[in-house]
């Protein structure tokens, strides 16, 4: 029998922001296979304008209410890198033991809350407290673990405090940074045990291939500025972020959309593990080695494997970082700031992918021009090609509707899009 | 509503609630799910029919609405519009939704065709001017913040359900930062409203050493009058003090009363 379905997700569930999924299949011929992203724009780049520098991460950090500390800092660095400003050493290990658990807290929402549902045949993660205690559990503390350290180092888990141009308004408590360094310890078992349950879920075999762009690591797992890279080739320095990143507008989103070399390219922790899979520490690569994430690997559905694997680089790093900062005294938290004209870019790895902030900055230190380009923008048309690619590969699969509707909404969840950023 | 929960050995209604967001960062529906340690036993308070952002089931059986955002597109006012028909209480869930929050920035420059621009050059985009929930429809309780303050909307929820009056702070922010001992940022150099801006945060920013944003508005007693004096004596320019007002909308008034004396021919 030939496969006819009508599929019509308005305001995909379990996602960030609003996106709707239209699938029309009829006696085994894809009519349409379309992703759609309906949010409102809030123009935060035409809302920066005419303020001074000061205001920029404070602002820029209410993009997202995920990946706030990823926009704080990456305003922080636009503004530094235009002011021509370098961080202090304890700076940039404060500010990437920040990101690093913001990460933690970001990869655990998503891989626990937002996909494992479907794998586990749920709605949401309510059932799971009946069902699977110890899941909950284990979810809960390691992101409240990265919850209290974000609380420690940048002031706030949501819309952080401490952060500002020239390093922190305080810093935090040694004492209880060692305590965090011996919970992040323990949390190896938590994720050691998550790797087990991941691993028993069936990842669907579906690939298309795919231009994965992000930073480039030197001979480390790249997360804070340095060079931008392609797996089709491509590298250009952080500067340069506009010819990497190549906006454009469709009449199907109210985002704005990227592309490179092909039609559409992907963000993200699965694109940092492609170009970076030499980085990863020993530990994390044995992982990603184990649950068969090896580079190029062109099946979307495993990003959220991949975002496991950088949950336990990203514990390493950080007790690593930990260590480093105890070792040495406190120096001043915040460095003067000397203000000037010039033009800032940011390149950061934020969770959901590459995040880029260029600010335009006057000799008062005012924003007269603001640009933000966001993980999430940039992988939209890429999750457009791969629904419409996924249909196809239903009706080669025979699938049935409610099979080829879970599976669509798994994909796009699989991206972890942040729906309301990608528009902001 | 079921009637399953006791408290202290009272039965106790269930509420069915429902979480919508609006134009927002989602980032206070996130605040509820990262208070790890007593997430269980807050979910266990209300039966949620409605959560697009965590659950895939949908209901619209909700009696208590939690609306985060503000309103930026007729589409909006549509669903928060429905919102309010089906739900006996609306509740504003941070300062998006109760002064328009950052978002009503970009009212400032009456000129929505030059912010449409900005953006987005000459590619169609549909928005309006920037509200608050209570432009459009009877809001019946405000959560102030950006981002809220879990355990405050706790107390608040656990009040709901459990039928007592609910009280926001009359003071300050400043007297929770002197009941907490910390340094006063205007001390540090830093400009901070505190003074004006209504409590129930527990001086959350000043305790890490920036100074208020005013992201909950005026306190009811606020002395704004005071404030400019306070500004002006240490040395902080006017710009920097609207910039903090004017960031959440809660101060709104004031703002534009400020921008109009500016403007009056000397």
């Amino acid at each position: 029998m030939k496969i006819s379905c009508d599929i019509d997700i308005k305001h995909l569930t379990r996602v960030e922001g609003h996106g709707n999924i239209r699938i029309v299949i009829q006696d085994g011929q894809v009519q349409e296979a379309r992703w759609e992203v309906v949010e409102t724009p809030r123009f935060f780049e035409a809302i920066l304008v005419g303020k001074h520098f000061e205001n920029a991460p404070y602002l820029c950090g209410r993009i997202c209410g995920i990946c706030s500390i990823g926009h704080t800092l990456a305003s922080i660095r636009a503004v530094e890198n235009g002011f021509g400003i370098t961080p202090t050493v304890q700076t940039s290990r404060l500010r990437l033991l920040l990101k690093h658990m913001e990460t933690l807290q970001s990869h655990i929402l998503h891989i626990y809350f937002l996909a494992a549902p479907d794998y586990l045949g749920v709605g949401s993660v309510l059932p799971l407290t009946q069902s699977h205690p110890a899941v909950v559990q284990q979810a809960l503390r390691l992101k409240l673990l990265a919850n209290d350290i974000c609380d420690e180092v940048g002031g706030r888990r949501l819309h952080p405090t401490r952060t500002v141009v020239g390093g922190f308004t305080m810093l935090p408590d040694r004492y209880r940074l060692g305590q965090f360094r011996q919970r992040l310890q323990a949390s190896l078992v938590d994720l050691g045990v998550s790797v087990e349950l991941f691993r028993s879920f069936s990842i669907p075999d579906f690939q298309r291939e795919t231009e994965f762009v992000s930073l480039q690591g030197k001979g480390d797992y790249p997360f804070i500025g340095g060079d931008l890279i392609s797996t089709d080739g491509v590298v250009k320095q952080e500067q340069e972020y506009a010819a990497m990143t190549n906006e454009y507008m469709a009449e199907w989103s109210t985002s704005k959309l990227s592309r490179l070399s092909r039609k559409s390219l992907a963000v993200g922790a699965l694109a940092r593990i492609n170009n970076n899979f030499a980085g990863l520490l020993p530990e994390a690569r044995a992982i990603a080695e184990e649950v068969g994430l090896v580079p190029v690997t062109h099946n979307p559905f495993m990003n959220v494997m991949a975002q496991l694997v950088e949950c336990v680089q990203v514990v390493l790093e950080s007790m690593q970082l930990i260590d480093d900062l105890l070792a040495e005294p406190w120096q001043d938290p915040r460095q003067v700031v000397a203000v000037r004209a010039g033009i800032g870019v940011a390149a950061v790895e934020v969770p959901r992918g590459i995040l880029y902030h260029c600010l335009h900055l006057d000799a008062a230190g005012r924003i007269v021009k603001a640009d933000c380009v966001i993980p999430t923008s940039q992988n939209h048309a890429n999750i457009r090609h791969d629904i419409e690619a996924l249909a196809v590969f239903c009706v080669g699969q025979g699938k049935s509707d409610k099979e080829i509707e879970l599976l669509a909404e798994m994909l796009v969840r699989a991206y972890d899009p942040c729906i309301s950023c990608s528009v902001h | 509503m079921t009637m399953n929960k006791t408290f202290l050995g009272v039965p106790v209604a269930r509420p069915k609630v429902g979480f919508f967001e609006l134009s927002s960062c989602e980032g206070c529906q996130l605040q509820l799910l990262n208070n790890e340690a007593t997430l269980l036993d807050f979910l266990s308070l209300v039966e949620i029919v409605r959560f697009r952002e965590g659950m895939k089931e949908a209901g619209d059986d909700y009696e208590i609405a939690f609306v985060e955002g503000s309103v930026t597109r007729a589409d909006e006012e549509e669903r928060l519009k429905h919102i309010r028909r089906q739900a006996r209480v609306v509740v504003a869930l941070g300062s998006c939704a109760c002064f328009g929050g950052v978002n009503q920035l970009k009212n400032r420059f009456n000129d929505l065709e030059w912010v449409k621009k900005e953006v987005y050059g000459s590619f169609p985009i549909e928005t309006q001017e920037v509200k608050p929930l209570s432009a459009v429809i009877k809001v019946d309780l405000e959560i102030y913040g950006c981002p809220i303050k879990k355990e405050e909307v706790e107390r608040i929820v656990t009040a709901l359900v459990l039928g007592e009056e609910i009280r926001h702070p009359q003071y300050p922010v400043c007297m929770e930062c002197k009941a907490r001992e910390n340094i006063c940022l205007f001390d540090l150099g830093e400009p901070c409203l505190g003074p004006v801006t209504r409590a129930g945060c527990d001086a959350w920013c000043p305790s890490n050493r920036l100074g208020c944003w005013g992201c909950r508005g005026p306190a009811p007693e606020a002395n704004l009058a005071r404030l400019q004096i306070i500004m002006a004596e240490r040395g902080i320019s006017q710009e920097r003090m609207i910039d903090r007002l004017e960031c959440f909308g809660g101060f709104a008034g004031f703002v534009a009363d400020i921008r109009a004396k500016k403007e009056e021919p000397k």
